[in-house]
């Protein structure tokens, strides 16, 4: 285990540089591209919390709806081959999907006018996520 | 760069007959450099021309969209015929030929407005025109659409079942494994359209693609690289692709209007609307764009592009992937 600072409050130092020391002193395409930068960080701060118990959320269930182990890429690919060939149908591997994808919009996008709108359909979160 | 402005200034001096007065690289535009330069006489022009104006080759990046650009020449050639029938597209007034310093490049009237789909969406000046854009789009893109092909140069050709097994195969060589896409893609390959005869094709028909002046609305359709032969279909789906909304997801076409004002102008203006391949085409484009975002971290990863934001636009591929699964619900 790594001592102080968290990785969170690493982010965050780096983020806070972008914003008050950075970004001031550029303009036009590097002060864009600096806003994407700290764009980036939330998403790496949000994945650093979130990550690891999602994929393994993912994981599980992709065990039981393949009833197969692997890591979770070839979990993936198979669950893909089974779609392309007509085994699993949409409709069995719906929740799976719905609860990945909204796990990775909570992770990369969660202001995301489709994500929001998932939400308000009622849309199951990721295990583990919390609001 | 210092090159192109005296570039410039010359065409100015030798082919307009009058003196540049200022000139200046616009930003934004990834896969074209355009150049903005007023005259002496107050008239205003844009130059249009590859990055550092090299010709790609095929191999290039350029390539790595899955698309086929055309050449200058060719984009030239689409915008004379188009504005040529009084449809919204820039004037070209010159095109340079191989052996001039410009080559390859083209040369076209500025058109005044805003490009920014954002501030198209949110700034109040647009408030008045922003109802009848959809009605405007459609009228556009119908008379377009209707240009018989003989009147054309020889362009490339797509079609359905083809974009569908494009897309899939680059998903495939791509090798990460997208469970959504390939619900998608199986949903496309279940439901493909009736083909149709081909016709003119925008290919990037999109609001960001459109010049929107607050008077008049629509005043040009611009970014003609990725134009084709193909199905009309194509830019009607293309246009309400969910992306492309900005965030007003209950205005289907381009964050601005509804499809009934679209379509009902389509069709007022000659074009035959058939939603269910419409309601495909916009399918396929949501997964074209989710697969584009893919692409774009393979030019951040080779170094073609090193910039930060070309790396996290790979991010936005859930974006497409939440918006495929509603979709296939049946949601707008």
């Amino acid at each position: 285990m790594q001592d102080k600072p968290t990785i969170e409050t690493l982010i965050n130092a780096v983020s806070l540089f972008i914003k008050d020391v950075a970004s001031p002193a550029l303009s036009g395409r590097s002060l864009f591209h600096a806003r994407v930068a700290q764009n980036v960080l939330a998403i790496v701060e949000r994945e650093a919390l979130y990550g690891a118990q999602f994929s393994s959320a993912q994981q599980d269930r992709l065990r039981l709806l393949l009833d197969m182990d692997g890591d979770l890429e070839a979990l993936n690919k198979e669950l893909c081959a089974r779609i392309k060939d007509g085994r699993l149908s949409a409709e069995n591997v719906r929740a799976h999907l719905v609860k990945s994808t909204m796990g990775k919009l909570s992770i990369d996008q969660p202001n995301y006018a489709g994500y929001l709108r998932a939400r308000e359909l009622g849309w199951p979160e990721e295990d583990g996520y919390q609001q | 760069m210092t090159d192109v402005l005296s570039q410039i200034g010359s065409f100015s001096r030798h082919v307009l007959k009058t003196e540049l007065k200022s000139a200046g690289q616009l930003s934004g535009g990834a896969s074209q450099e355009t150049w903005l330069f007023e005259t002496q006489d107050g008239a205003k022009y844009i130059l249009r021309r590859p990055p550092g104006g090299v010709a790609p080759t095929l191999d290039e990046p350029s390539d790595a969209f899955g698309s086929r650009h055309l050449s200058s020449a060719q984009e030239a050639d689409i915008l004379t015929s188009v504005h040529a029938r009084g449809i919204e597209v820039p004037e070209v007034v010159h095109v340079f030929e191989e052996g001039e310093a410009l080559y390859p490049s083209y040369v076209m009237r500025f058109v005044a407005g805003e490009t920014i789909a954002r501030k198209i969406l949110r700034d109040p000046e647009y408030d008045v025109i922003r109802p009848q854009l959809a009605a405007q789009c459609g009228e556009a893109i119908a008379k377009i659409h209707s240009i018989g092909l003989n009147d054309l140069p020889e362009l490339g050709t797509s079609d359905a079942a083809g974009e569908v097994r494009r897309y899939g195969d680059i998903l495939a060589r791509h090798g990460h494994p997208h469970p959504v896409f390939e619900l998608a893609l199986k949903w496309l390959r279940d439901n493909l359209p009736a083909p149709r005869p081909k016709c003119l094709v925008h290919g990037d028909f999109r609001n960001g693609n459109l010049i929107i002046s607050p008077e008049k609305g629509l005043a040009a359709i611009i970014d003609w690289e990725l134009t084709h032969f193909g199905d009309p279909m194509e830019d009607l789906g293309w246009i309400c692709v969910p992306s492309w909304r900005f965030g007003n997801i209950d205005m289907p076409v381009g964050g601005f209007g509804d499809r009934e004002a679209f379509y009902t102008a389509y069709e007022k203006a000659g074009g035959i609307v058939d939603r269910d391949s419409a309601r495909f085409w916009e399918i396929l484009g949501t997964l074209k764009w989710g697969v584009m975002c893919i692409i774009m971290i393979g030019l951040f990863e080779s170094g073609v592009d090193r910039s930060v934001e070309r790396a996290a636009i790979g991010r936005r591929t859930s974006e497409t992937e939440i918006d495929l699964l509603r979709m296939l619900d049946g949601e707008n």
